[in-house]
């Protein structure tokens, strides 16, 4: 008993003295970087939707924000194959990670990884191995709120 | 009749109950081996990939690959390529045949150590596989020297690989998925070493002389990306088992060489061995951070079974072959866990073996 005790001491004593020497990445270049890349990122999204508003002027605006991710996810899924998009995601962090194209780097990289294993047993079944978690907090948390919004206008 | 047969009985007894072992030489508190009769390394070879060979220690590589899938359908089967290219360039060089091969030993990092196990079917030698993750050679080493010193084998060839993206698929994301490391994390080394240990010299005078076995050491650390942490105590408690019970200190040696700890780690191992009482001065030296340059973004240095293999077999044995160092104490370490235990809420146990190399 004591000596599990002393080992657990030990441990955290170890751990903090890691913790005070592990060297971290800035915050504020963080920041600043994923402000660079996540809003240039936004700023092409603003200029494609721009480019369908002017070319196809009767569609509405529903449709050209479709159209604008449509090609978001495109131009991203084609820069994850030339093996580009992870080096500006290393550089941008958050800013490359939260848009549209993030999501769209996550599934297209997995099932470029496993497609060595086949269609079915690699691309099929590992394609939301990394963005698994994505879609089930979207599809858990929006049923929650969901069935709140249910609640509320039941009750008042 | 019945006495005799409790007589009898009782005779048996006493035969297998008391039986008289006698060996002072095993004690069971030592980690620490010496070899009897020598055990020789002949030769080694070192294939490297793309990265790897930009380093600084290109020049001493054999083989150094610009492309890292070597134009095969899969990384995995590029890392069974560079594996056996390392293994027959290493029985090549040490003048011997195929057939006075009497033994292969290896592991990698891959689930079921399948790199070594493909190899290891092309051949027909009798093969030991076995898995110590980074520090995988030295254990492959001082179980080869274990059979040559008992006289059971003559000739027996050690060896493991490691690659960057079969090991990144297997532990942590796809090869082209986004994402940011923190800045203590480590490169794994795409590469493969491999040594011929057998019982006659060849001009080269390269010994093992000692080893310790390491154990498995567990300070509480979870956080994937920090191996040197997790490791460097590992690394300690092996070191110190070495000085105390062969008598020697740091000093004692002319290259001091651990496995993968990086940077942090190596900062963390000396620390953790001032507290014990020794020093490690400019002899000390770690595989992770010689392999790459600090301009190569890689971190606190490279990591995988691959890279200690690798930096011995070519940059280490070079300086002893040349004369330029005595004895070198060669640490690998490993980090033993999986990638589903860490989520599991465990920690990172770790382990590191020892082997003195010497030139006589």
């Amino acid at each position: 008993m004591k000596n599990s005790e002393q080992t657990k001491r030990r441990n955290e004593r170890y751990n903090e003295y890691v913790k005070s020497i592990t060297p971290l990445s800035s915050t504020l270049k963080s920041l600043f970087h994923a402000f660079l890349i996540g809003g240039t990122i936004c700023i092409l999204g603003q200029l494609i939707a721009e480019t369908y508003h002017f070319f196809l002027p009767d569609l509405d605006l529903k449709m050209v924000a479709s159209y604008t991710s449509s090609t978001l996810i495109t131009l991203a899924i084609i820069l994850t194959g030339l093996g580009w998009y992870d080096i500006i995601a290393r550089a941008g962090g958050a800013g490359a990670f939260l848009p549209i194209t993030g999501f769209a780097n996550a599934m297209s990289s997995a099932s470029m990884e496993f497609k060595t294993e086949g269609l079915i047993f690699g691309t099929s079944v590992k394609l939301f191995s990394v963005v698994g978690p994505v879609v089930v907090n979207g599809i858990v948390w929006s049923t929650i709120a969901g069935l709140v919004r249910l609640l509320w206008s039941v009750i008042f | 009749m019945e006495k005799i047969l409790c007589k009898a009985k009782n005779m048996l007894r006493t035969d297998t109950i008391n039986p008289v072992i006698e060996n002072k030489s095993l004690s069971p508190k030592k980690q620490t081996i010496s070899f009897n009769n020598p055990v020789y390394i002949v030769s080694s070879m070192s294939v490297v990939g793309q990265k790897e060979g930009k380093g600084p220690l290109k020049d001493y590589f054999d083989i150094v690959y610009l492309d890292d899938k070597l134009k095969e359908k899969t990384f995995e089967k590029a890392e069974t390529i560079m594996l056996k290219k390392s293994i027959d360039g290493a029985i090549k060089k040490s003048g011997l045949e195929f057939t006075e091969l009497d033994c292969m030993i290896g592991g990698d990092l891959l689930n079921q150590i399948t790199s070594s196990q493909y190899v290891a079917r092309e051949y027909s030698v009798p093969f030991l596989g076995v898995y110590s993750a980074c520090s995988t050679m030295t254990e492959s080493l001082i179980l080869g020297s274990i059979l040559i010193d008992g006289g059971y084998f003559n000739n027996v060839v050690c060896s493991t690989c490691s690659h960057f993206a079969t090991a990144e698929r297997q532990f942590r994301y796809p090869l082209e998925y986004g994402c940011q490391r923190p800045p203590y994390a480590q490169w794994t080394v795409t590469g493969a070493g491999s040594m011929v240990l057998s019982s006659k010299d060849n001009g080269d005078n390269i010994k093992i002389k000692q080893a310790t076995l390491g154990k498995v050491i567990d300070f509480g650390t979870s956080d994937l990306n920090n191996m040197g942490a997790a490791m460097a105590p590992a690394a300690c408690d092996t070191l110190v088992a070495l000085f105390t019970e062969t008598n020697t200190r740091p000093e004692d040696y002319d290259f001091i060489i651990t496995g993968d700890l990086g940077k942090l780690g190596s900062d963390i191992l000396r620390e953790l061995i001032r507290e014990k009482g020794f020093n490690l001065g400019k002899n000390y030296h770690d595989c992770g951070c010689l392999i790459f340059d600090i301009t190569q973004k890689c971190y606190q240095g490279g990591s995988g079974a691959g890279c200690s293999a690798t930096v011995v077999g070519s940059f280490i044995l070079d300086k002893l072959k040349k004369g330029e160092i005595k004895n070198v104490a060669y640490l690998a370490t490993g980090a033993l866990m999986s990638s589903q235990s860490c989520y599991q809420g465990e920690t990172i146990p770790c382990i590191s073996h020892a082997v003195i190399i010497e030139r006589c």
